[in-house]
């Protein structure tokens, strides 16, 4: 029995305590020397995971079901051991975007949405409601062990009391008061609660140690250490029966999973992990030391319990009292009141920090909205709103712990401290598929959101909150038993006929299917806004190189000054706080000019995005919106515009490539039509050209052979000069014909080349002499120029000497009789061995130098004007060179000859 | 007196053939070897008949013919045209213009004689 006074002293005195580190936070906080920057101290103050339910319930738990509580702390264990990409993912989109609070985040993500945020705010005040309500229970309960023992009698609860209605009472008045000293300060909630951070870390401190003082206490006070009191709890029957695992059984994974999604979706542990976050590396160092904390905290959980059974006889203290009880029932009343301190500390911060969260929520995404739509000309009267922001806050959280004492005092009796907890943690769980499928898919959809909660949200209260009315009389007792309406299939806790998996693993099953389901189908069924779409594409590719700042910045199509964004601003943030901003963006941008005229796009995306911190993101949009001018379009119907303007764009661009894509390739069919026509022409031409020269000699030859046959007293010389033509004529008639058939050999690549080293100046020599007398009959003199050593050149040794007397041929045609000059000169260059033949006749008009190489390109005489071959020589030649590699071409001035150059590459070393 | 002919041509061997065949037949000859010849030669002394090469240089046979029916001081002249294209089309081309007969090389050197003979004999 400790004195009434003495305990109340403690309390205030701790909670004094309490606020003077807060209030030392905030200090250092405005001073730039935060306190709270490290990951020791963010670690600490994740563990406002562990409240009174943990410090009182788990003992309780495990003395009812041994190792079962275990999964409450393997779920965020696993969370923050595996799953820390997924925390690292929130905690780096809240910071871009300035997120305020778990509803903030939803909103924010399916397009900064109203409905969605207030929905995720009324679903967590009314999920929270009976988890706050059970720390108010956990604290006067634990009072009155401390002021009644060893009276109390074996009900827990002492709710019958009237002195304890009053006790509860105090308990939340006090702990509004802190919540509003602790969490209202500021009104940017992004601006972190740094006091009340360093006061929740300093609380995980105090109960940490309080609660493994008491377990040190009892393991090696009262007994002889972990071996004797195992050993003798072994030895009793009913307490070895909590050793085995079969108590929990199928509970585990289901419980597991839940407690994996608590971790992150429960408001507070939103507000310490991802909102209060100073640092993202500092959540490096909580991925373990967390996990570590709760190692430690629940190290002497059974050792509590089975101590309790073992000296308490079976029914006479409630175990969930064990820690206080024990020390109290041997004779350590000052160690009974430490760890009622830390009972308290495990309630108080949890209280605090659920409060201030969901005060945020309220205003932000509740109140604001609603205000700014149905209000909004009274609002906009008002100079400073950042009074009626603070003021909203603290009533909300005045309104939060209200409703928490009344659901303490209508509902919370009926509950054991664990089943409630869980009951808070099914309904935070509903908001896991939005969160997590919006940071990884972007299709999830608004809509799809929307009814996944909502359905989520509706068979949880079916299911969990229902249930707990029935169980305290405010709905019939048949309800559970019978299901509604009397319908069996609807029996709240076996839903169509699923029995045997206990209460919370049948909720879960059934509204994590309803909400999971939901999201998927309607998502996929959905068609996107364009806000969505592109919220959507911030927060999954949150981390993509070169970030995604400027995406979106284009969506305001509005103009605003900045003088106009300025004194928006102004009203939410005061004038101060607004001029460090704009200064900053200013800064960042690295604009030496101060800022006028109208604002871009992306100082008001800026603007929002600062304003999201402290109203919440849809608020900001609707304040951003109203102050654009050419209002005559609405935000949503600009929205709709831009998405079906966007819809026709993709459309029409569509359509454009398509025709594009014909265009191209109906040009490209014409330009092969037009080139089968040239071919064609082409072929034409070559068999008419081909026609004409054979028709040529085939016309001497006839001609004379007929006036041979016919005129039989010719004289024998001419009939010997007419023989000759005949003769001349056939040879020519031949060669022409095995021309075409080289040259169309050559043209489809049919030729047979026998490659091999060639000397060049032995083809030379050869072609030379092989027409000395065509020469010398012309009188026309060869010389050879040739280098000493010449390398091998690769080629066709018989196609070489043809070329060369193709040239040759032509040059001797060319040359004056008489006084004609032939000219031979091998040249070696780098790679390639260069041939020219010059000769001394008239030259080549430079218009026909280019065509000379066609075939059927015949050059005339310029003196008789007959043409002076079959005109396919220089395109044979033309075909050899390029074959074996090489380039053929012509100089001449006209009257000064011609020169005919070709290169063949040297064998390859 | 004989009748003359303007052999225009300019394949040296077509045109000994063809000399020899005129001379033979009795007629008074004169060669060309390019469309500017041809014309000089009839401005000098229009022929009764010019055996016509189509693919000669300089100015080709259609443009010859063309030119010579322009004037009606020729026009009594037979042309015959002589080509080593083949296309009916070409042959449609010279009778167009005014080409009293169209041969198709290699010729048959009779036939040539006999229709050369009967136009110019038919003049008389």
């Amino acid at each position: 029995m400790i004195p009434g006074w003495l305990i109340a002293v403690a309390s205030l005195g701790y909670l004094t305590l309490l606020f003077a580190i807060a209030y030392y936070g905030d200090r250092r906080s405005d001073e730039g020397r935060s306190l709270i920057l490290n990951p020791y101290i963010y670690a600490f103050s994740i563990a406002v995971y562990c409240t009174a339910w943990t410090f009182y319930g788990s003992v309780g738990l495990a003395a009812r079901s041994g190792v079962g509580f275990l999964p409450i702390y393997l779920g965020p264990t696993l969370m923050f051991a595996f799953g820390w990409v997924v925390l690292r993912k929130i905690i780096r989109i809240s910071k871009v975007h300035h997120i305020t609070s778990i509803a903030d985040f939803v909103s924010s993500r399916y397009g900064k949405s109203h409905v969605l945020g207030g929905l995720v705010s009324v679903i967590a005040v009314i999920g929270i409601m009976p988890y706050i309500s059970l720390q108010l229970d956990a604290i006067s309960a634990s009072f009155n062990v401390l002021l009644n023992y060893p009276e109390l009698s074996n009900s827990g609860s002492a709710i019958d009391l009237p002195l304890f209605g009053d006790t509860a009472f105090w308990v939340a008045v006090l702990l509004a008061v802190f919540s509003i000293l602790f969490g209202t300060r500021h009104i940017d909630a992004t601006e972190h609660h740094e006091g009340m951070v360093a006061a929740i870390a300093f609380e995980s401190v105090v109960k940490l140690v309080a609660f493994i003082s008491v377990g040190v206490f009892v393991t090696f006070g009262l007994f002889d250490g972990f071996g004797d009191l195992f050993a003798r709890a072994a030895a009793e029957p009913t307490i070895a029966k909590l050793m085995t695992m079969e108590v929990v059984g199928a509970q585990w994974a289901p419980l597991t999973l839940l407690a994996m999604l608590a971790v992150f979706c429960l408001p507070r542990q939103f507000q310490v992990t991802v909102v209060e976050n100073v640092d993202e590396n500092h959540l490096n160092k909580a991925i373990w030391l967390f996990p570590l904390y709760l190692l430690l905290i629940n190290i002497f959980v059974l050792p509590i319990a089975f101590g309790g059974l073992l000296r308490f006889p079976l029914g006479t203290v409630d175990a969930d009292t064990y820690v206080l009880a024990l020390p109290l029932a041997e004779g350590a009343p000052a160690l009974a009141l430490f760890a009622f301190i830390g009972g308290l500390s495990a309630a108080t911060g949890m209280v605090i920090v659920a409060t201030v969260a969901l005060s945020t929520m309220i205003c932000n995404d509740l109140i604001m909205p609603v205000l700014l739509r149905f209000a909004w000309l009274h609002l906009s009267e008002k100079k400073d709103l950042s009074g009626l922001l603070l003021a909203i806050r603290r009533g909300s959280i005045g309104f939060i712990l209200l409703i928490g004492y009344l659901y303490f005092v209508l509902i919370g009796e009926s509950y054991a401290l664990v089943s409630i907890g869980l009951v808070s943690f099914a309904a935070a769980a509903q908001f896991a598929p939005a969160i997590l499928a919006g940071m990884y898919w972007k299709g999830a959809s608004h809509r799809g959101a929307l009814l996944a909660i909502s359905g989520g949200f509706l068979v949880w209260a079916y299911t969990l909150l229902l249930p707990s009315f029935a169980l305290s009389g405010w709905l019939p007792a048949g309800f559970v038993e019978r299901g509604a309406f009397g319908i069996e299939l609807l029996k709240p806790y076996a839903l169509f006929g699923l029995d045997g998996l206990g209460h919370i693993s049948h909720a879960l099953f059934w509204s994590l299917l309803v909400n999971v389901g939901t999201l998927v189908v309607v998502s996929l069924l959905d068609r996107q806004s364009m806000i969505e779409r592109i919220q959507a594409t911030l927060f999954v590719e949150v981390f993509r190189q070169g970030g995604t700042a400027g995406v979106g910045a284009n969506i305001w199509q509005g103009s605003v000054s900045v003088s106009d964004l300025r004194s928006m601003a102004e009203r939410f943030l005061g004038s101060e706080r607004t001029h460090e901003i704009f200064a900053e963006y200013a800064r960042n941008k690295q604009l030496d000019r101060p800022m006028a005229g109208n604002a871009s796009g992306e100082l008001v995306q800026f603007v929002e995005r600062r304003l999201s911190g402290v109203i919440g993101a849809a608020s900001a949009r609707v304040m951003v919106a109203s102050t654009l001018k050419g209002e005559g379009v609405g935000l949503e119907e600009l929205m709709q515009i831009l998405d079906e303007t966007s819809q026709v764009l993709e459309y029409s661009r569509q359509l454009e490539q398509k025709s594009e894509q014909l265009e191209h390739a109906s040009s490209e069919l014409k330009a092969a039509n037009e080139r089968l026509t040239e071919l064609d022409q082409m072929k034409d031409d070559f068999l008419s050209t081909v026609t004409h020269e054979l028709r040529t000699p085939l016309t001497s030859i006839r001609s004379f052979s007929e006036i041979l046959h016919d005129t039989p007293d010719l004289g024998l010389s001419e009939r010997q000069h007419f023989l000759g033509i005949i003769i001349r004529e056939s040879e020519r008639l031949t060669r022409l014909i095995n021309q075409v058939l080289d040259l169309t050999k050559i043209e489809r690549g049919r030729m047979e080349w026998q490659m091999s080293d060639v000397d060049l100046a032995e083809v030379i020599d050869h072609a030379v002499s092989s027409m000395h007398h065509l020469f010398e009959e012309k009188n026309v003199t060869v010389d050879i120029r040739q280098p000493e050593t010449i390398p091998p050149v690769r080629g066709d040794r018989d196609q070489l000497i043809q070329l060369a007397i193709n040239l040759l041929s032509n040059a001797e045609k060319f040359c004056p009789g008489g006084n004609g000059r032939v000219e031979v000169a091998l040249e070696s260059g780098p790679k390639a061995l260069t041939v020219s033949v010059a000769d001394n006749g008239p030259g080549i008009p430079e218009h026909e130098q280019e065509n000379i190489f066609e075939k059927f390109h015949q050059v005339r005489s310029d003196q008789t004007g007959n043409p002076m071959g079959s005109g396919l020589g220089l395109a044979i030649c033309r075909g050899i060179v390029e074959h074996l590699g090489g380039r053929i071409w012509v100089r001449s001035k006209p009257g000064h000859g011609a020169t005919f150059f070709f290169t063949v590459p040297f064998v390859k070393q | 007196m004989a009748k003359s002919i303007l052999v225009v041509e300019d394949e040296p061997n077509i045109v000994l053939s063809l000399q020899f065949l005129m001379k033979k037949a009795g007629f008074d000859v004169r060669v060309a070897s390019d469309g500017e010849q041809a014309l000089a030669a009839v401005e000098d002394r229009a022929p009764d008949l010019i055996l016509l090469d189509v693919m000669i240089p300089k100015r080709d046979g259609y443009d010859v013919c063309q030119t010579i029916r322009s004037n009606p001081d020729y026009g009594d002249i037979y042309i015959i045209m002589l080509t080593a294209k083949g296309r009916e089309v070409d042959r449609e081309k010279g009778i167009a213009l005014g080409a009293n007969d169209y041969v198709t090389k290699p010729f048959s050197t009779r036939d040539l004689t006999e229709k050369v003979k009967l136009l110019l004999q038919g003049a008389d």
